[in-house]
């Protein structure tokens, strides 16, 4: 099966649980196990290709640009992996599907859990060291999902985060070293990076991307320092734990740091840094997980233990050490699983996972009991069990490893783990299933069905298997060991099997193994002389430094941002007059190359006025009506300016756009007061003007500048000028720039005009649906209101006008592309057409005329100029190529037919339904403030017999 | 006439920075609209002045306007019809709930 395949199979499976989440567990469950089987025996067809030595490979170029390519590529350690993860998911399936109570949302877990199994096999077939990172960053959010699974706890939420945050960390510092690497090299293909051992190690950069790199590795695989987040990970349901902690997540960094083996390996900094790292990880998890006294917490320091052991393995860097990390891998995953799974039962039956409240469950989980205490004793490192043969050969690694110029401190360190190991392993079987029957469970043991020892136990059978018969693992075991080793060293030659005779290795064991047996037999003096012993409590030390983090993040965040506008302001001004104080001493100001245009008395007229406009409503401002009607000056003289300064189509737009505004800040001014209070001091009036002359001015000099002098290259238009025709098919330059050649911008534009018109809808019927409205209700108008509201002479009026405003609009909406007009103004002329029925006949007339809601007008011309643009599509042309063509029809004249029409009829109602959809909704508003309008048109109308509703005359006699 | 709207500019420019700095919504959006303004002929400015040149292709047309700043402006004069739309709806949500049209929160009022 293809590589894509395997990978993308969990993916799209985690979209089925929850699909078939409603028929049913057995379904939810089934179907989520049938994926990763697929996904398995896709996997399993490969395996003849792998033994034949060969590396399978996919490939497809994704942004090439980047170096990112989706290559995947499989040999002997993706293998491995990938079958510990799909192999053991299987079983965590099944086992899941009798562990979850009823209570639980299985069709999310299993969603959760393929997430995961997909993000983790993504990990371990990756080709490009990119990709690696993007499934990386997946497993660490899809186990967040997995961990919190039970959003009631709150030691699962704590532990999701906390595990999120450690991984996620380590994750950004490992995206650093991997781009460090691919820097080096000149790739990001893994293939390529395994070649350069020499470059990479020669580089200066060399130590930067390794400290990176293990960063990574060491959160995810738990290292010390960064172990502390894996044991609160326990919280999670117990599948996940056996799946996370056992096979796949924590194993991840191992996997990196196997992969990346050939290039980073062998260095002193390497040695030093991993197998301190590793050691220091062995014996403390080692010591924690003899005194804790919950069966997962003792599984979780074990595991991380165990998780030292191997990075210590690799650590040492020699061909030995890597075979044996490779076979405690697979040696651990077994073991591990099964043991999760079994105290998953315990905790499933007997309601507790305290060891001091266990005991003596020998006789009554008889199942259970078997399957935990080989796995157990197989951890402890007791032959004929695989735990043994690899724990032989990590001490066999120790001896010969000299750290810090010592013989003595490897294999003793190693020892001494050792012997905890074996405690917490004896300790495990002996104070949970060993011992008196006790008769204060939470609740009556037995053994589970078979649904649930099931899958521990085919673990087991492997445990024993391998262990017998380790001939069988061998040549896997060595196949793996090629692939992490690649080219550097040859595949060692030592065999597999129990008995090495007398060497130094049987007799650390038989220490270990002893001095676990008397150690647990002075377990009670012992745990009394651990809690005495004051040590620091990871949990405390890690919030406390993450509230410290989020207070600095709040000190700097509420400075910046503390809600005030004015805060905004200042801080906008200052980077202005920054990045203009950094313009202005880098660059140079030529000379003028323009002469001054002459100046006419009307220009000056123009001129004046505006000036006064803006000075008036300076001073004028308090009085809200006044200004308006100023700035209304102000938006003429704008627009005639555009007229002057031969832009036609901008002065229509502004002129139609002008009366929508007005009639906006209307509708809202009849709410706001109409008059502002003098507060602000003299002196603060005299700032805000100095703030305000400095800004004007500098603008003004600066339009000036620019003003006197030639662009320093050629604009661009003139391109847009020689094409507008030939390519466009439109001389209206503007409109085919609008349409055609910048139609990306527009379609843009008008999408975002269209999100401001919901915004605007929204917002209005959150006001309308919370306390606003009873304030709106009992509001009373603070202005007199008008007798008639809706005169007749204006109903008339307007109802005449709307024909001939639709034909106005029609004939500038068509003749856009060659003379000034087109989508934008049309849509502006129209919907003051429909505005007008608004204001003249009342917003309950109009609106029960209103055939088609303005959500739908706004969507459709977003539609309509998106197919248009995908039409082009169809032709192998890129988004939004227009075409033309001429038609003629007797008896009219030869006239154009284009594409860019049809992107304008797009715009045209785009513009109309978000004009009108925002106005509409400013109008809701108003009608909740003021008494009910009447269905009729007009307020008096001599046609009509029936009397006028006394309550509306005295409710508006009253005002 | 150069100096004319570059002058215009900085006056549009100036009135509206100080009625943003009222810091109540009415002034603050009639101050917003007057920058819109000084933006927009500022950025039509751009193209330089042209009087009496064609604005569309026509047979022996001497010179033509620059239409590339004509069409962002073109755009931008809807676009901030929106924006003001939007900013006046906030407006009036915030006094409707509050019954107060500063525009700076209350809290960091008394800070300052």
């Amino acid at each position: 099966m293809s590589l894509f395949l395997i990978v993308a199979l969990p993916f799209f499976g985690a979209l089925l649980p929850g699909l078939m989440n409603s028929a049913g567990r057995q379904a939810c469950a089934g179907v989520t196990f049938t994926v990763s089987l697929a996904a398995f025996i896709g996997l399993l067809t490969n395996l003849p290709a792998v033994i034949a030595g060969d590396l399978v490979t996919a490939r497809v170029d994704w942004i090439p640009a980047l170096g990112l390519n989706f290559t995947l590529m499989l040999d002997g350690l993706g293998f491995f992996f990938a079958l510990l993860i799909l192999g053991i998911g299987l079983l965590i399936i099944a086992y899941a599907r009798s562990y979850l109570s009823r209570d639980d949302n299985m069709g999310e877990f299993f969603t959760y859990l393929l997430l995961f199994q997909g993000a983790m096999v993504g990990i371990v077939l990756s080709d490009n060291i990119l990709l690696l990172l993007v499934f990386w960053e997946l497993t660490s959010l899809s186990s967040f999902l997995l961990i919190g699974y039970w959003k009631h706890l709150p030691e699962g939420r704590q532990g999701a985060r906390m595990a999120l945050t450690v991984t996620g960390m380590g994750g950004l510092a490992m995206i650093g070293g991997m781009l460090i690497l691919g820097q080096i090299v000149g790739s990001y293909d893994l293939s390529v990076i395994l070649q350069n051992r020499d470059l990479i190690q020669a580089s200066p950069l060399y130590l930067p991307a390794l400290l990176l790199i293990l960063l990574g590795c060491f959160t995810k695989s738990a290292q010390f320092p960064f172990h502390f987040w894996l044991p609160h990970a326990m919280a999670a349901p117990t599948p996940v734990s056996a799946y996370l902690h056992s096979a796949t997540m924590v194993k991840a960094g191992i996997f990196l740091m196997s992969r990346m083996w050939p290039v980073l390996s062998g260095t002193p900094e390497w040695f030093v840094i991993v197998t301190t790292a590793g050691l220091i990880t062995m014996v403390l998890g080692a010591i924690i997980a003899l005194f804790k006294h919950d069966l997962k917490a003792l599984l979780a320091f074990s595991t991380v233990s165990h998780l030292g052991l191997i990075t210590m393995l690799l650590g040492t860097g020699t061909a030995f050490g890597a075979m044996a990390a490779m076979f405690h891998i697979l040696n651990h995953a077994t073991f591990k699983a099964a043991l999760f799974m079994s105290a998953g039962i315990v905790d499933h039956e007997t309601h507790t996972r305290d060891i001091r409240r266990l005991g003596g469950l020998r006789h009554l989980m008889p199942i259970t009991f078997t399957i935990a205490s080989i796995a157990a004793l197989s951890m402890a490192g007791i032959p004929p069990l695989n735990g043994f043969l690899s724990k032989e050969m990590m001490l066999e690694e120790a001896n010969h490893t000299v750290l810090f110029n010592s013989h003595w401190f490897v294999p003793g360190l190693a020892v001494f783990g050792s012997i905890f190991s074996a405690a917490y392993c004896f300790r495990l079987i002996g104070h949970t299933f060993l011992g008196k029957v006790r008769d204060d469970y939470p609740a009556k043991p037995h053994d589970p069905g078979a649904g649930m020892w099931l899958p521990p136990a085919i673990l087991v059978v492997l445990v024993i298997t391998i262990g017998v018969a380790p001939f069988l693992a061998e040549p896997f075991v060595k196949l793996v060991t090629a692939s992490v080793l690649g080219d550097t060293a040859e595949v060692p030659k030592a065999y597999f099997k129990i008995w090495h005779g007398l060497v130094p290795a049987l007799y650390m064991s038989i220490i270990a193994t002893v001095g676990g047996l008397i150690l647990l037999a002075i377990y009670r003096p012992a745990l009394r002389l651990w809690d005495g012993t004051p040590r620091p409590e990871a949990k405390v030390i890690f919030e406390g430094l993450v509230e410290a983090i989020v207070r600095v993040a709040k000190g700097f965040i509420h400075g910046m941002h503390n809600g005030a506008f004015s805060r905004y302001g200042a801080i906008m001004m200052m980077t202005v007059i920054i990045a203009g104080y950094y313009a202005w001493t880098t660059g140079t100001v030529g000379t003028a190359t323009r002469t001054m245009q002459p100046v006419t008395p009307v220009v000056v007229a123009g001129w004046i006025m505006l000036v006064a406009a803006t000075i008036g409503m300076v001073f004028l401002h308090r009085n809200r009506l006044m200004s308006l009607i100023l700035i209304g000056i102000a938006g003429l003289m704008v627009s005639i300016g555009f007229v002057f300064f031969s832009a036609p189509d901008l002065a229509m737009t502004q002129i139609t756009v002008e009366v929508v505004t007005i009639i906006l800040l209307l509708l809202a001014l009849n709410f706001l007061p109409n008059q502002t209070p003098i507060e602000s001091t003299v002196m603060r009036r005299f700032r805000d003007s100095a703030v305000a002359l400095a800004g004007g001015l500098a603008t003004t000099v600066m339009a000036y500048h620019f003003l006197m002098r030639d662009a320093i290259t050629a604009p661009i238009s003139e391109f847009h000028l020689a094409n507008s025709y030939k390519g466009g098919g439109g001389t209206n330059v503007v409109n085919v720039i609008l349409v055609d050649f910048r139609g990306f911008d527009t379609f843009g534009e008008i999408i975002v005009l269209g999100i401001a018109a919901l915004l605007i809808y929204a917002l209005t019927e959150t006001l309308l649906s919370g306390p606003v409205r009873a304030r709106l209700l009992n509001r009373t108008p603070d202005q007199p209101r008008a007798g008639d509201m809706h005169p007749m002479m204006m109903v008339v009026l307007t109802r005449v006008m709307m024909p001939v405003v639709m034909m106005v609009g029609f004939y500038i909406f068509l003749r856009g592309h060659n003379e000034p007009g087109g989508g934008f103004i049309a849509g502006l002329v129209v919907s003051i057409g429909v505005v007008m029925q608004y204001m003249a006949s009342g917003f309950n007339w109009a609106s029960a005329r209103l055939r088609y809601p303005y959500h739908g007008v706004i969507g459709a011309g977003v539609l309509v100029a998106g197919f248009t643009g995908i039409g082009s599509w169809f032709v192998s042309k890129p988004f939004l190529t227009s075409d033309f063509t001429y038609v003629r029809i007797p008896p009219f004249e030869k006239f154009e037919l284009a594409t860019a029409a049809l992107f304008d009829v797009g715009v045209f109602l785009a513009v109309v339904g978000a004009v009108m959809l925002s106005l509409e909704s400013f109008s809701r508003l108003a009608r909740r403030a003021q008494v009910p309008d009447t269905e009729h048109p007009m307020d008096i109308d001599p046609s009509r017999s029936d009397p006028p509703d006394p309550a509306l005359t005295t409710a508006k006699e009253g005002v | 006439m150069e100096l004319l709207v570059a002058s215009g500019i900085g006056i549009l420019t100036a009135g509206g920075i100080y009625l943003v700095l009222r810091l109540r919504t009415f002034p603050v959006i009639l101050g917003i609209s007057l920058l819109t303004y000084a933006v927009n002929v500022f950025l039509f400015a751009s193209g330089r002045l042209a009087i009496g040149a064609a604005p569309v292709l026509i047979d022996g047309a001497e010179r033509y306007t620059d239409p590339l700043p004509q069409a962002l402006v073109l755009t931008a004069i809807v676009i901030s019809f929106g924006m003001t739309a939007v900013v006046v709806m906030i407006a009036l949500g915030a006094f409707l709930g509050s019954d107060d049209d500063h525009v700076d929160d209350p809290a960091a009022e008394d800070a300052t």
